[in-house]
């Protein structure tokens, strides 16, 4: 029993991770239809950035703070300077962009911060809590209650913002944003620029558990995307609840199926993506996209 | 009375393919002008022109000032509302959100409920549905929310494509004197483009007829009516 709740405990504290790199992913998509590959190593990136602040000597909130910010402006200006060219053009150039961004991020890491794998603080005491015979990390629940603190941020403003609204009606129906006189371009670097900040926030918690180095996300950004799948494509909400499930998921799978032990914890993302698109393609909560041609 | 809008010479292509040729109106200030046509004549073209939607050559003046090659979003900040075909709403937002992005491009804020009541009261029903997606709405309130929506930007032109289209007769022709209510009581231009020409033709003032791409009539609307080929081609009697 103790076992179980430990590791539905640990399967939350991933899953805040994974929930919050597919809701990185679900923005951009709903705004312009692209699976941003290179969402995980964006949020490798900012990290890194934040190990630099962190060996300036700058505290770890200070370096909290500026690390989202860098984030943000730089999802912004990825979106200005490489997508905005290929906007018009097929899907298939805008992911292959986003693909050759993958590839120049994860080598410019290991170009400036080398590939040996570094150690990063984690912002929470080290001392196990104790709660009625489980031992709990205090990471993992720090981590769980920044990566809820942070959703609750992200509905507060879609949800009651005017920005929020504008940038909803942008992702939805551009032709009509237009019409009413909502900068559809800028909302989108906007949605690029929020979900590099999500990343980023996701990067830092997860740097001090899987280490820092240039492929730390690439194991995640799978994950995520199993996550995405399972809560659906369409649904902001679904790709949150698909990334706890995902990781509450994977530690049981891990522990209490015996072949598949910490060693093959991956394959239980790719068999679920595969099974999710099997039974229900449109995911838990997502909807059936119907589209005439 | 003078002109609010005027189109000279405009040309416009899609692909290789011309759609508009040469096509010169104007909009009368306070009027309702109304661009008759059958299906591709480019009535729809015309508007999207106007909106800065499509490339185009030849002029577009708006209030003496030139608005081709403008951008659609400064377009609406002159005061340009557009209810484009299909109505163009939100459908996975509520009417209401759908309305506050209508105020979007509009500067006075404080107004902002005052435009709400404004709105509803031309369209009650709309006032019962503000917390439901307008996705849920039937076609007539759909049109309705779509050119709420418009109003809520306190335009000057008024652009109106096919409100008539899949509607049920009666409920187009409440709709057409409401747009005639709208126009009087707002003082808002209005351009609107129709295929349902006999009712149409009694609303507005002055009228175009468009046939693959061309101004081949122009004039009253009373002229229109009278006319022994657009009676024909056009009203069927």
């Amino acid at each position: 029993m103790e076992t179980l709740l430990q590791q539905v405990v640990s399967g939350l504290a991933s899953g805040g991770i994974y929930a919050s790199m597919a809701l990185a992913l679900v923005m951009i998509y709903q705004a312009t239809d692209v699976v941003n590959f290179a969402q995980g190593e964006m949020a490798m990136f900012s990290t890194y950035l934040a190990w630099s602040c962190l060996h300036a000597g700058l505290p770890y909130w200070v370096t909290f703070v500026a690390t989202v910010g860098i984030a943000f402006v730089g999802g912004l200006l990825i979106e200005r300077v490489l997508i905005r060219p290929v906007e018009q053009a097929p899907i298939l150039a805008i992911v292959i962009v986003c693909i050759g961004l993958l590839a120049i991020l994860n080598s410019l890491a290991g170009w400036i911060y080398s590939y040996v794998i570094k150690p990063f603080p984690s912002p929470f005491p080290q001392q196990p809590v104790h709660l009625g015979g489980v031992v709990l990390a205090p990471h993992n629940l720090g981590a769980i209650g920044v990566t809820l603190v942070l959703l609750a941020l992200l509905y507060i403003f879609f949800r009651y913002t005017t920005l929020g609204l504008t940038m909803r009606a942008a992702a939805q129906n551009p032709v009509s944003s237009r019409l009413v006189g909502i900068r559809v371009g800028w909302m989108l670097a906007l949605g690029w620029g929020l979900a590099a900040l999500v990343g980023a926030v996701a990067g830092m918690m997860v740097a001090p558990v899987v280490f820092l180095e240039p492929n730390m996300m690439s194991g995640i950004l799978i994950y995520a995307f199993a996550a995405a799948t399972l809560g659906g494509f369409t649904s902001p909400g679904g790709a949150v609840l698909g990334g706890f499930l995902v990781g509450i998921i994977e530690n049981l799978v891990g522990t209490y199926v015996p072949f598949i032990g910490p060693g093959l914890k991956l394959t239980v993302a790719l068999v679920l993506i595969i099974v999710v698109l099997l039974v229900k393609p449109s995911g838990l909560l997502g909807s059936a996209t119907v589209r005439r041609v | 009375m003078t002109a609010l809008l005027e189109i000279e010479h405009l040309d416009a292509y899609y692909g290789w393919i011309q759609s508009l040729h040469s096509v010169s109106l104007a909009v009368e200030t306070g009027g309702i002008t109304l661009i008759l046509g059958a299906n591709g004549a480019g009535k729809t073209t015309t508007l999207r022109a106007i909106s800065g939607m499509i490339k185009t050559s030849g002029v577009i003046r708006f209030a003496g000032q030139r608005i081709d090659g403008k951008a659609t979003e400064d377009i609406v900040r002159l005061g340009i509302a557009h209810a484009p075909e299909g109505r163009g709403t939100f459908v996975h937002l509520t009417v209401e959100d759908n309305l506050r992005l209508g105020a979007y491009a509009q500067k006075r804020k404080a107004q902002l409920t005052t435009d709400y009541d404004r709105v509803y009261e031309y369209f009650p029903v709309l006032a019962e549905r503000r917390t439901q997606l307008a996705g849920t709405l039937s076609g007539g309130e759909q049109q309705m929310l779509a050119i709420a929506r418009a109003l809520m930007l306190r335009p000057r032109l008024l652009l109106l494509d096919e409100p008539s289209l899949g509607l049920a007769p009666t409920l187009v022709r409440w709709l057409f004197q409401m747009v005639r209510t709208i126009n009087q009581e707002e003082g808002v231009s209005v351009l609107l483009v129709e295929q349902n020409a006999a009712l149409a033709l009694r609303l507005a003032d002055q009228a175009y007829l468009l046939e693959t791409g061309r101004v081949v009539m122009a004039g009253a609307s009373e002229v229109f009516q009278q006319d022994e080929t657009i009676r024909r081609s056009y009203l069927g009697y």
